[in-house]
């Protein structure tokens, strides 16, 4: 039952990604995108880590996505708007991007499966209480590091805008 | 199996209320403003017209579906329904009665008592904008887009408030307890000293001029400005399409003042329940039914008497004013717990 539910959410979830990748307008390349990060919220859920789950829909599908249509819509992604304007090294610098992705992916596979690790037998793992523990214990500093970061990048780009407010 | 059946039968009952609940929201909200207005309102379907949603229905059924030649077809049709489910959806992990107990079976009343039910509330209305930013942007329309862009960023910008008093709330659950939750199953069944009350009490109307925004509705309605975007996103809708946006609007109100009642006036809880038997369970919802229409009053009442903001005082008013405030809430209520929990 779960492996056939897996299967076939996973089926949707590449599927998605093709459309993302193939289609010619941007706002349904955002869409398929958007389908993606819905399953894989779903493949959280029934990994038992309900929280991780919720999280990906908050960020990705509540923001970061919400976001790229914002962008695309403000800069035209007007219906119709076909662009043709492929570029002559796309092609050879998709062949070796994705032969590097294949490689990555199948590296992981041949570790998880050497190592023999399974995550589903590991309940509550992905619970808030687990996440929040190993968040602010163990992980504390990388944990802080990172939202550093995250105001840093915050506090640049409005910082960037007012400059060039300025020599306008 | 069983749980599936239980489960199905639950959504189909939340979904037949919420609808329902819709319905009468607008007959509810259509009298109330004819009272502010001094005028009758709705009186001819029915006795005190009574029968109007239902005749405003079976209008929306049966007008022409129009899909104007120059939309993205597939996400002009789709973006209805994404306003609405997540809408229903949303409302399914509030409890809207204390369990009871009947024929040696344990009834809960909420459709899924989740753990991360705050966060999944959060998530759900977030997915909630997508269906009108998509059916701003599918209509092709320079107005519909303006309205569009309007709900994205406007959406953006009061998510902020909201979260971060949502936090400040989770936070507060820890006092009195080994550990704080994001049930609301569990919030609503904690105890909370009457001080605690107050301070939360202090964070509603933050929170319910969040949750205005959050929901388009007046004095923040600025996707749908009727007089500078002829209704925005929703120009080209028409028949029961428009009825969709229309009915996501007002559940999101229902959810959003089922929320509130749950987080700030303790949900079904109120004198006289007395949880575990069938009348503490009916008499719990009566509660929760009451304090939802409360809330509501305070909705129609702010759209009656509260002029819309213009669009930059709607962006500076949140940036500028309630995330700030949000934030000190916040680090007051951290101190708060760091003290007395």
């Amino acid at each position: 039952m779960a492996l056939l539910l897996f299967l076939a959410l996973a089926l949707v979830a590449l599927l998605a990604a093709v459309g993302m990748v193939t289609s010619r307008n941007a706002v349904h390349s955002a869409l398929f995108m958007l389908v993606n990060f819905a399953v894989y919220a779903i493949f959280y859920i029934m990994l038992n880590a309900q929280f991780l789950g919720v999280v990906q829909v908050i960020v990705y599908a509540g923001a970061i996505v919400v976001l790229f249509l914002f962008v695309v819509m403000l800069i035209g992604g007007e219906i119709g708007a076909v662009r043709s304007s492929l570029r002559r090294y796309t092609y050879a610098a998709a062949l070796i991007l994705g032969a590097l992705f294949v490689a990555m992916i199948g590296l992981g596979i041949a570790q998880t499966i050497s190592t023999d690790q399974t995550v589903a037998g590991a309940p509550a793992a992905g619970g808030v209480e687990a996440i929040g523990m190993a968040l602010f214990t163990t992980y504390l500093l990388p944990f802080e590091l990172a939202s550093l970061l995250l105001l840093a990048g915050m506090v640049g780009g409005v910082a960037r805008r007012y400059k060039a407010l300025d020599e306008d | 199996m069983e749980i599936l059946i239980i489960s199905i039968i639950k959504s189909l009952a939340l979904i037949v209320i919420l609808l329902t609940g819709f319905a009468y929201l607008t007959y509810y909200e259509r009298k109330l403003l004819a009272r502010f207005h001094v005028r009758l309102g709705p009186n001819r379907a029915g006795p005190r017209g009574l029968l109007q949603p239902i005749a405003d229905a079976v209008k929306a059924i049966f007008k022409e579906e129009i899909v104007p030649d120059h939309v993205d077809k597939p996400v002009y049709l789709l973006a209805p329904a994404l306003a609405l489910i997540p809408a229903l959806v949303a409302f399914a992990v509030i409890p809207v009665a204390p369990a009871m107990t009947l024929f040696g079976r344990t009834i809960d009343f909420a459709v899924a008592d989740i753990n991360v039910a705050l966060l999944y509330v959060v998530a759900i209305t977030s997915v909630g904008t997508y269906g009108v930013i998509l059916g701003g942007w599918s209509s092709n329309n320079n107005y519909s887009l303006l309205g569009a862009l309007r709900t994205a960023s406007q959406m953006i910008s009061y998510e902020l408030p909201l979260g971060i008093l949502l936090a400040a709330i989770v936070l507060s659950t820890n006092i009195g307890r080994e550990m704080g939750t994001l049930s609301l199953h569990e919030i609503v069944l904690q105890d909370r000293p009457w001080w605690l009350w107050l301070w939360l009490w202090l964070a509603f109307p933050v929170f319910f001029i969040g949750v205005l925004a959050e929901s388009n509705r007046s004095p923040f309605d600025l996707p749908e400005t009727e007089n500078e975007l002829i209704a925005g996103f929703q120009i080209e809708y028409g028949g029961i399409k428009f009825a969709l946006f229309f009915m996501a609007e007002y559940i999101h109100m229902i959810t959003g003042s089922a929320l509130m009642a749950t987080l700030f006036f303790g949900g079904w809880r109120g004198p006289f329940v007395v949880p575990g038997t069938w009348h503490g369970a009916l008499i719990g919802f009566g509660w929760l039914f009451i304090k939802i229409l409360a809330l509501l009053f305070l909705f129609i009442w702010v759209r009656a008497s509260v002029p819309r903001v213009r669009y930059d005082q709607l962006l500076h008013f949140c940036w500028k004013f309630l995330t700030p405030l949000s934030i000190a809430y916040l680090v007051i209520t951290a101190v708060i717990v760091v003290f007395a929990g």
